[in-house]
């Protein structure tokens, strides 16, 4: 897992992704370029969040769910 | 008597879609279409902790900058796992200050490398050739590199087949031999008498009709 850490936390990058999501970012171009991540790492680690239940889709837009906002903090 | 089979896998072509594929890697599982809208370098390599396979990865680190200058992503392949792959580049990074920021798959399972034509069993059963595929940003093959075992990969050579095809798409022009970037062009060939008559009036620099350069 890329984004989240076998102790269920998110790695340094899956923080940074989750605190673009909190801020209303949505797409992963916009979340890429918030988090400075490559666009290739942010689609994995959005499928792996959303997986997770920490992020969730609604047609070509993540939006962040309230257990990734208490991740987020 | 006992049949043996054996299956033919074919080769990916150039122009044809990249093969699909959903792999682990150094930077999480990744997938084929992950990349899309970018350029990607999808190349193999022997083993990990090998000589000349590290010369070449610090080889690619060192053009990895470059490489993103020109929306081109980078993406490793060996039949090692993630551990063996973790342990290599942070020793890499030690021994050489080198650090190696591209994923690499770990194709444990061999998958991507049969889907891909990485496996040449004549020079290795078990391990990968060293492969270089140059995905556009539309996931079609564009370039295909083979190298044995025993030759390390030339970086420059790769980034002037990047340089190469970027131009041709921009500028839908070719490229002659040796050509490096900031040289003359070869105007497509024409199709009709009329185009290569007119060819030679619109001031190229023309050998014959059928052989003419310019400027970008």
């Amino acid at each position: 897992m890329a984004c989240i850490s076998p102790d269920g936390k998110p790695t340094e990058s899956g923080a940074k992704m989750l605190r673009a999501l909190k801020s209303g970012l949505g797409s992963a171009e916009e979340i890429a370029g918030e988090a400075a991540l490559p666009l290739f790492r942010v689609r994995s680690g959005l499928r792996e969040l959303t997986q997770a239940g920490l992020a969730g889709q609604k047609n070509d837009k993540y939006e962040i769910t309230e257990k990734g906002k208490e991740l987020a903090k | 008597m006992e049949e043996i089979k054996q299956q033919v896998i074919s080769l990916p072509r150039l122009g044809e879609p990249a093969p699909p594929f959903e792999a682990v890697t150094t930077h999480g599982i990744l997938k084929l279409e992950d990349f899309k809208g970018s350029w990607l370098i999808l190349f193999s390599h022997p083993a990990d902790f090998t000589p000349v396979c590290t010369t070449e990865f610090i080889g690619f680190a060192e053009i990895y900058t470059e490489l993103q200058k020109r929306g081109v992503d980078l993406l490793a392949l060996s039949v090692d796992s993630v551990s063996s792959h973790i342990a290599w580049v942070r020793n890499i990074e030690e021994k050489t200050g080198v650090k190696i920021p591209f994923p690499i798959i770990a194709d444990l399972s061999k998958e991507v490398s049969f889907d891909y034509g990485m496996i040449h069993p004549e020079q290795s059963k078990t391990e990968t050739v060293r492969c270089v595929f140059i995905i556009d940003p539309n996931q079609i093959i564009r370039t295909i590199l083979y190298y044995p075992l025993t030759t390390g990969r030339n970086m420059q050579e790769i980034l002037r087949i990047v340089d190469a095809l970027q131009t041709t798409d921009e500028n839908r022009v070719a490229t002659p031999a040796n050509w490096q970037p900031g040289d003359m062009v070869v105007v497509p060939p024409p199709n009709t008498q009329e185009m290569a008559e007119e060819r030679l009036k619109q001031g190229y620099e023309c050998v014959d009709w059928y052989l003419c350069k310019k400027k970008l």
